[in-house]
């Protein structure tokens, strides 16, 4: 509710921040700590940096060899999200166009995909993957994160679909084009805002998941950033400004991609799941 | 779906592309089979492998195994771990959905509102949801130093609250409830930005004509605002629940489900039972247990949840 700016707002206003304040504590004492060096660590524990450090920053860059599992992680996210996008669009736009207890059926088979925990299929995934020989790379984990997302993407899709008119395929159907056709040059343009929180949904997920890359990638020089992250804090636990650096830089990417997005980012985090 | 089918009298329509109930022109089958092909291999089939090894001796190296019925679900219900497990994993996840929501609708409520650093609130309060979880977990590993002189109890020090210094990690008591706070600072955000958008869905009338009637603002948010809160109640609380009811990653980076087994959730235990154990007949059977409490827990929520939805 918007009024006017009055003295109780005044109140709130200090309330929140005092909050955001608290709320950010955490943060503080891990940048700080990443900028100290191990004497400072040891005699003051919360003031801040003095004077600034930033050796731990180039130490931890190479210990974590965070350059390759960012670009591990890029091509991994940006491909799995594309083919999501692409199957998942497909897919959804036959479901919500293809009336019949078959289509229902199939509807609500991937809707079963969204409550089903990986858990159940774990292990009998992983040897599949090992039998595939698809231990270790990256169309594994493409392949991996294309099923399991699949679920929840073609439900976004299907009920968007759903809403559009049909009229403008009908027409273009009729003037002679394939159902491709139609798809590409009609149907897709016009899923723009809910391919939008697909992309969003999907690519934070995917870009943050740590024990399915942990346990297919461990090992085979193709790691994630929190696969690295994760053994290179249980190597160097003690060292706290190393640590500190090496989750600085590996939290830094997504952070400043959220703020550059962060209107988008939140409206699809907020309106994708209006079920 | 017959509905748009010729009546006998007149001649059947030329049999171009069939008109059906959906509205348009329906595509073939072809569309959906690269999906549904991808789904059934990632998803549907090693799920039902899982479920039926279940009931098997499989210790997942080789194909050996044989069928043991319900043995290891006979187990499972005197296995002290897996026991402790199911309880740490239902005090979390009520933990999580209460605490993560109550706070989130706070926040929602406080930055929807003419202060004038709403916008910037919003983001700093949501930037954790992007973060990777393990990442947090370290986060808060430090934060949770048993050190007196570093983290939280520093600081609870440095304002004179030295007395409260804990060994937030390693006290089997509170471990699992430092585990929940980290969560929920890494979640709030996130149930922050669904009631904000339920928030701005409630008509400004509403709450016009309800002042003119002379309604003060806790008369208005119960009256108003949190029945029209209805389906954002909806969407967080199932969120929350199935994540806590799986929470894996925080468990496994803070204090890999200790200390002792205090901490230890059903993903925890399975994950072990499977590739620390090699019990993976048993690690499915933890599996599938688990698979039916967040199927049950789901369908029980989504029908008091709707039901609260349409009776608002």
């Amino acid at each position: 509710m918007r009024t006017a700016y009055r003295p109780r707002t005044f109140v709130l206003e200090l309330v929140m921040v005092a909050t955001a304040v608290a709320f950010l504590f955490p943060v503080y004492a891990l940048v700080t700590l990443a900028f100290k060096d191990p004497e400072q660590i040891a005699n003051a524990p919360l003031s801040p940096p003095d004077p600034p450090s930033v050796d731990s920053f180039g130490t931890a860059w190479q210990s974590a060899s965070l350059g390759s599992a960012l670009l591990n992680s890029t091509l991994i996210t940006v491909s799995s999200v594309v083919v999501l996008i692409v199957l998942g669009s497909l897919a959804a736009y036959f479901l919500a166009r293809q009336a019949g207890r078959l289509s229902y059926s199939l509807y609500i088979l991937f809707l079963v995909g969204i409550i089903l925990p990986f858990q159940l299929g774990m292990i009998p995934l992983y040897q599949l993957v090992n039998d595939l020989g698809l231990l270790g790379t990256y169309q594994g984990m493409i392949l991996f994160y294309t099923g399991i997302q699949l679920p929840f993407t073609v439900f976004l899709y299907t009920g968007f679909i759903r809403s559009l008119p049909a009229d403008y395929t009908n027409a273009a159907l009729i003037d002679g084009a394939s159902h491709l056709q139609a798809f590409v040059h009609v149907i897709f343009p016009l899923l723009r805002p809910i391919t939008g929180t697909v992309l969003i949904l999907n690519a934070v997920h995917i870009w943050n998941d740590f024990f399915t890359p942990l346990l297919y990638l461990g090992g085979s020089g193709r790691e994630t950033v929190p696969v690295r992250v994760f053994a290179f804090v249980n190597e160097y636990t003690s060292d706290y400004g190393l640590v500190a650096a090496g989750l600085v830089l590996a939290a830094l990417p997504i952070l400043v991609v959220f703020l550059l997005l962060q209107r988008y980012v939140i409206r699809g985090f907020s309106s994708g799941l209006k079920g | 779906m017959t509905a748009v089918m010729a009546p006998p009298v007149k001649p059947a329509p030329p049999p171009v592309k069939r008109v059906r109930r959906g509205g348009g022109i329906a595509p073939p089958w072809l569309f959906a089979a690269p999906a549904l092909l991808v789904y059934a291999l990632v998803m549907l089939y090693p799920s039902i492998v899982g479920a039926g090894s279940a009931f098997t001796d499989w210790s997942g190296v080789g194909e050996q195994r044989s069928f043991v019925g319900f043995d290891n679900f006979q187990e499972l219900v005197h296995d002290d771990q897996a026991l402790g497990a199911l309880r740490n994993t239902l005090l979390l996840t009520l933990a999580i959905v209460v605490v993560q929501n109550g706070l989130g609708l706070l926040l929602a409520l406080g930055v929807h509102t003419t202060i004038k650093s709403r916008m910037v609130l919003r983001v700093i309060f949501f930037a954790p949801v992007v973060v990777s979880p393990v990442m947090v977990s370290f986060l808060w590993k430090y934060v949770y130093n048993p050190a007196p002189d570093a983290g939280l109890n520093a600081a609870l020090n440095a304002v004179g609250l030295g007395a409260l210094r804990q060994d937030w990690l390693g006290d089997p008591s509170l471990a699992i409830w430092s585990v929940a706070f980290t969560v929920i600072w890494q979640c709030a955000g996130y149930s922050m930005v669904i009631f904000l958008a339920g928030l701005e869905g409630v008509p400004k009338e509403l709450h016009e004509s309800a002042m003119v009637d002379g309604a003060g603002t806790v008369a208005r948010f119960r009256h108003i605002t949190w029945p029209l809160l209805a389906p954002a109640v909806t969407i967080n609380v199932m969120l929350s629940t199935v994540g806590g009811l799986t929470l894996f990653t925080q468990i496994i980076a803070m204090t890999n489900g200790g200390p002792g087994y205090a901490t230890d959730t059903l993903s925890t235990v399975l994950y072990k039972q499977a590739f620390v154990f090699g019990k993976f007949g048993y690690s499915t059977a933890v599996a599938l247990v688990l698979a039916i409490f967040v199927a049950a827990v789901s369908f029980l929520q989504i029908g008091y949840l709707r039901s609260r939805e349409t009776t608002a």
